[in-house]
């Protein structure tokens, strides 16, 4: 199937989701369909380079809000104005989008373990800095106030939930578009052998630091309307470890090859976690969620290195025989 | 001028002392990282547990912090050994340790925060001994012995860790057995097995690592993360295994958050290390003293 | 034109205190034969590590096609002509072995200035370089499903895809029986034929003798002779080092 046509499709299901969503007019859909969606391309965007090139990224959280929290500087430089969602995604996306890409500048010539290190460190030294940033709160957090009125859809909460589809639709249409195209092979071979690739021609630096960009752009779009989600953003909650583990957890459960795995995943793991958090027994820790979700991490890492769709191709090749 | 100085001297001091505790927190990640290649980044889940092990037998049976830790020192011994047969098992046999080797360590230090905070609660923890509290008085410099004692028990492993891998046939065969497996099987020795006993024994370095912590202050589940930054930041820095290199660089970080900490506040300091590492791998990856 | 088309210049590479290149020096005509012999851990790998950028060299200079090399990395250096392949297999494990074939030439070739290479082409190519080496009936399958022969096919095959001037060949033929060695000569001659210039490195001495026009003799990181195949084996220090092994 082709790019256009499939990408046509992806918009085809996203619209009839998010009329099917009104027509049962329960908020609550829209507010919990807004997470899954948001892990859905935190877990897209790492796998273009954890998944497809092999780097691990440690540091989703400090790309997240530094999506969020240039929402939140450029909201309060323009006095309040709030500016539309799609300005802040793009500003988001950029500056998410260049501090990967520098960060990988410094650090991908190392060896991957030194690039994931690195990336651990960048989200402790971004939340710092954002920790001691007063512009924007500091330790005490900022206030967001959603407007009114949506375009469009009246509800703000079911705009927000639009953008967030539409998102969606594009990361995974420009994952799949990447497995696909010259940019895609490049990757394969940089995570099959790097010094093979090298041999071979591929510019490993260069296709490295475009998949680096690439998802810290994403993930930035991903932070910019977040502060209107949630209203009250502080460091606390905008680096909290759940992204960084989430974001690694569901390409792995999912499956780590192709733009299919990543959307798995997060279904999978963002609906298991959403119930744990709503079921009034296991409700009373939150903590228990992370647990499952690190548990499955584990195992799946441990014995299904493929993931689900892994599990799923292999159980569709025996069934097809040899 | 003379409480400047006197500020300047107390920060250097705490400084060193804190960069000698710093030594004992990553020596396991010397042995496991820079001379097995194994990047163990769950090293400062295992020093929680040592806290939190040393918390339970001081408040349970009144033993000394730093005594416990050594009674658990087979415990953590044996800990290592499983982690490691899985880790070989798993990915280091199939040869596909990276992502995947990163991942289930990350997996494993998020579980054990987690299983810390759901069985303690995110409340500090401390523990009570004798030489927490009093001071030894140096001139102008405060010598706390809660600091003290942890730099002093820090070198005094690291000593004798260095005397291990130098004198004995099993810590030499670990020196020897990530620069030639081959030589070392012609010598008698399964390099699997030898691998095994050092990640044992870099898990072990945890046990006492973690009690030192609960003597300099008290602990919750979320610290460890805070270590893993210095930690990777002291190995490359030191240079991936050498344990003077690791001391020097150990203090040198010590020193330098001691020092931001007093004369910019205490909530820059988790960003000095990490800031030092980025700085590090961007510039002279191979470190201060490095090959 | 009698400017070498590989000229090594002093080439040194040390690991920490182990030297393990001293002093390479090393001409190569275009079109040549030239054989690179010596025992285990002479250096045969880390000198081709180095002419190909997988390695720094600390002193020493490359030219090649009459570009200095220095500072390149290994990509460009094959983009610009110079092919290896690896002693020990190195396939893209998740590709299929047309996928293997079709990255140089996608990447290498394609990276040319010049006619770019469309689809089909490159399928055609593919099938083409496959036939050569006999994978054809395995284009599909995974590396993992190659036997240890088929998979230094293959590093062969992908190193020809990157239509390179100078073909570096390390241990190519290890564990191969005695016609498929006779096969890969075959090849190898082909490609000399085109115009490709050869490096055979080898330890089968009847391929080494009878394929060079040219025989260099590596031992302990220093070059120990370079000259006619028939005069370098009868060298004393050659000699020495080979039966004193």
């Amino acid at each position: 199937m082709s790019s256009r046509l499939f990408l046509l499709a992806a918009l085809l299901v996203a619209a009839a989701v998010f009329m099917i969503g009104r027509w049962f007019r329960i908020d609550y859909v829209f507010f919990a369909g807004y997470k899954v969606l948001l892990y859905v391309v935190l877990a897209t965007a790492w796998n273009m380079l954890g998944g497809y090139t092999g780097y691990v990224n440690f540091g989703t959280a400090a790309f997240f809000a530094m999506g969020a929290y240039s929402s939140v500087a450029l909201t309060k430089y323009f006095a309040g104005f709030a500016l539309p969602i799609p300005v802040l995604m793009i500003a988001g996306g950029i500056v998410s989008g260049i501090v990967g890409l520098g960060m990988g500048y410094l650090t991908l010539r190392l060896r991957g373990v030194y690039f994931s290190i690195a990336t651990l460190a960048l989200a402790v030294v971004v939340q710092t800095l954002v920790t001691n940033w007063d512009y924007v709160g500091g330790s005490r957090g900022a206030y967001m106030v959603r407007p009114a009125e949506a375009p469009v859809v009246g509800s703000y909460m079911q705009y927000l939930f639009l953008i967030m589809l539409a998102l969606t639709v594009a990361a995974i249409a420009t994952a799949r578009a990447i497995e696909r195209s010259k940019l895609g092979y490049g990757f394969a071979s940089i995570r099959d052998d790097e010094a093979a690739a090298e041999a071979s021609g591929v510019p490993t630096l260069r296709l490295k630091l475009v998949a680096t960009a690439l998802s810290g752009a994403f993930m930035g779009m991903a932070g910019a309307p977040y502060p209107y989600y949630v209203t009250y953003l502080d460091p606390t909650s905008g680096f909290s470890l759940a992204f960084a583990v989430n974001s690694i957890a569901m390409p792995l459960v999912g499956g780590m090859t192709n733009w299919v795995g990543p959307l798995i995943g997060a279904l999978f793991l963002g609906s298991i976690q959403e119930a744990a958090t709503v079921s009034t027994i296991l409700g009373a820790h939150p903590e228990v969620n992370l647990l499952i979700v690190g548990l499955l991490l584990v195992s799946f890492v441990v014995a299904a290195p493929n993931g689900i769709v892994g599990l799923l191709e292999a159980r569709l090749r025996a069934w097809r025989g040899p | 001028m003379d409480l400047s100085l006197d500020l300047l001297i107390n920060a250097v001091v705490a400084g060193l002392l804190l960069g000698g505790f710093y030594a004992a927190v990553t020596v396991g990640v010397s042995i496991s990282f820079g001379m097995l290649d194994i990047v163990n980044i769950a090293h400062p889940a295992f020093i929680m547990l040592g806290s939190y092990s040393a918390f339970l037998l001081n408040s349970a049976l009144g033993l000394d912090p730093i005594l416990a830790s050594i009674l658990m020192l087979p415990v953590f011994f044996l800990l290592g050994a499983i982690v490691y047969q899985v880790y070989y098992l798993a990915f280091e046999r199939r040869g596909q340790e990276s992502l995947r080797g990163l991942a289930f360590f990350f997996g494993l230090l998020f579980i054990t925060e987690v299983a810390l905070v759901l069985h303690f609660g995110v409340d500090y923890r401390f523990v009570d001994a004798p030489y927490i509290g009093p001071s030894l008085h140096l001139g102008l410099a405060d010598l706390p012995l809660r600091m003290l004692v942890p730099c002093l028990v820090s070198l005094a492993m690291l000593g004798g860790l260095q005397l291990y891998l130098k004198r004995s046939f099993m810590g030499r065969a670990i020196a020897a057995v990530s620069q030639d497996p081959l030589a070392l099987r012609l010598m008698a020795a399964n390099p699997a097995r030898v691998k095994l006993v050092a990640f044992a024994l870099s898990i072990a370095t945890a046990s006492i690592a973690g009690a030192l912590l609960i003597i300099i202050q008290p602990v919750e589940p979320s610290m460890g993360r805070d270590y893993i930054g210095r930690i990777f930041a002291i190995c490359v820095l030191g240079g991936m295994g050498s344990f003077p290199g690791t001391l020097l660089a150990a203090m040198l970080l010590g020193v330098v958050e001691s020092l931001t900490a007093t004369f910019y506040g205490p909530s820059w300091a988790p960003a000095v290390a990490f800031g030092l590492l980025l700085l590090t791998l961007a510039v002279r990856p191979a470190g201060l003293l490095g090959r | 034109m009698s400017e070498a088309l590989l000229a090594v210049n002093g080439l040194g590479k040390r690991f920490g205190g182990f030297v393990a290149l001293d002093g390479i020096t090393l001409d190569v005509i275009r079109g040549e034969r030239v054989g690179l012999i010596g025992p285990n851990g002479s250096g045969k790998s880390t000198l081709v590590n180095c002419l190909c950028g997988t390695l720094r060299n600390e002193s020493g200079t490359v030219r090649f096609d009459g570009r200095a090399m220095d500072g390149l990395p290994a990509h460009q250096r094959t983009r610009l002509g110079m092919a290896r392949s690896f002693q020990l297999p190195r396939p893209f494990a998740s590709l299929s072995v047309a996928e293997n074939v079709r990255i140089p030439l996608i990447y290498a070739v394609n990276a040319r200035p010049g006619r770019r290479l469309g689809e089909r082409e490159i399928d055609a190519r593919c099938d083409a370089l496959l036939g050569m080496v006999g994978l054809a009936p395995k284009a599909r399958q995974r590396p993992r499903d190659l036997s240890q022969v088929e998979m230094r096919k293959l590093e062969l095959a992908r190193a020809m895809a990157a239509e390179p001037k100078l073909l570096i060949a390390d241990e190519a033929m290890a564990g191969l029986s005695h016609s498929e060695v006779d096969d890969i000569l075959a090849l190898l001659r082909r490609l000399n034929e085109r115009g490709i210039t050869v490096i055979l490195i080898e330890h089968i001495m009847r391929a080494v003798m009878s394929f060079s026009e040219r025989l260099v003799v590596l031992v302990a990181g220093r070059k120990i002779a370079d000259g006619i195949p028939d005069e370098v084996i009868r060298n004393p220090e050659v000699e020495k080092a080979y039966l004193g092994e």
